[in-house]
């Protein structure tokens, strides 16, 4: 098999695993349809937006969960931010890493947001990762003069 | 080539703190042949409306600003700090000048009761996020009630393949007023009186008194 085919099905393989186990969900899919020839890059710079926006939300976080009355509306707040954004773009768990967060939010437990923010974190950068993988198929697959496939 | 049929190209005013929501909603509007303005606050979409805070509650609108834009319809976030989607219908619907310019809100919770205020003060759909193509597919007719009748004659064939970037004439403005009050709320509305004091109302903000 040539290399754009490889590479296509490799992409394939990977997108439909990230699916398959959580961590990118349908609304991934929604945005992928939404790119075009006039807006290429679309969903790049979307992820990018989100990259940027949830590591300043974690360091607000672990700021928000240091200080010596920790004021949980604050940290509420952070995460529901956290929530919409990861819904925005399909990041199935962080998503739910943020709902049961701000459960433990709402009962005020310190413990538990603390371990809930290393959770979020650990999720965070793992669909990073994920991400940061997918789109260098896809660059891969463009510079070897391949089209990237339509998923779904 | 109909030329006389070229359309004037809709625009949309979103509002969202979210600065990847809003380049989703923009992208999403943009694909549905809209022209698009996002804003971050509710306070910039009434500075962006011409509505400026003059003397006590009086609006005042600068008469420039009002011609050289024309919104046709206001999607909004929910949960905004300071001034909430919701606070920004209400000022929208207050407004002599403004009230017929259809809103929609959006949110990312189906909280029912929020849905209903937000119905009950007269916003047009409520959408819940993540918002997609689908939803923004239900913006037109909301906009075609706001124009007139005389515009709705020449747009009753396909309107969706044929939007044609214009410049925005300021008809809308021309259209009569009178006739687009024939009801585009729900009809719940009729019989709710316009409580303005609203006890229940607080800032809109998500604070709750303990």
């Amino acid at each position: 098999m040539e290399i754009v085919g490889q590479l296509q099905k490799q992409f394939v393989d990977f997108s439909t695993s990230l699916n398959h186990e959580g961590f990118l969900d349908e609304q991934y899919l929604q945005l992928q349809k939404l790119q075009d020839e006039s807006n290429p890059d679309f969903v790049c710079e979307v992820v990018s937006l989100f990259f940027d926006d949830s590591e300043k939300l974690l360091n607000n976080l672990a700021t928000a969960l240091q200080q010596q009355v920790v004021d949980f509306k604050q940290v509420d707040a952070h995460v529901h931010q956290f929530k919409g954004s990861s819904s925005s773009i399909g990041a199935q768990r962080v998503k739910n890493m943020c709902v049961a967060f701000r459960n433990f939010c709402e009962e005020k437990n310190l413990d538990g947001c603390l371990r809930c923010l290393q959770q979020l974190k650990h999720e965070y950068f793992l669909v990073k990762n994920k991400l940061e993988t997918l789109f260098r198929l896809e660059r891969q697959i463009v510079e070897a003069g391949g089209t990237v496939p339509v998923i779904g | 080539m109909g030329l006389a049929a070229a359309e004037a190209q809709f625009h949309v005013l979103a509002v969202d703190d979210s600065v990847i929501d809003r380049k989703l909603i923009e992208m999403l509007l943009k694909k549905t042949s809209y022209h698009v303005t996002t804003v971050d606050s509710g306070r910039k979409a009434l500075e962006f409306l011409g509505w400026n805070e003059g003397n006590s509650d009086e609006a005042i609108f600068s008469p420039k600003n009002n011609q050289e834009v024309e919104v046709n319809l206001i999607i909004t976030d929910y949960c905004m700090p300071g001034m909430t989607g919701y606070d920004l219908l209400k000022k929208i619907k207050e407004s002599a000048v403004l009230r017929d310019i259809p809103v929609v809100i959006m949110s990312s919770e189906n909280v029912p009761s929020r849905i209903n205020r937000c119905l009950e003060e007269g916003a047009e759909e409520f959408f819940l996020k993540p918002v997609r193509l689908a939803d923004v597919d239900k913006l037109k007719p909301h906009i075609m009630k706001t124009m007139g009748k005389e515009t709705l004659n020449h747009e009753n064939q396909d309107n969706d393949k044929e939007i044609v970037e214009t410049e925005i004439q300021s008809q809308q403005q021309q259209t009569p007023q009178s006739n687009i009050n024939n009801n585009k709320r729900k009809s719940m509305d009729e019989g709710l009186s316009p409580d303005r004091t609203r006890p229940r109302y607080n800032n809109g903000l998500t604070v709750m008194s303990n």
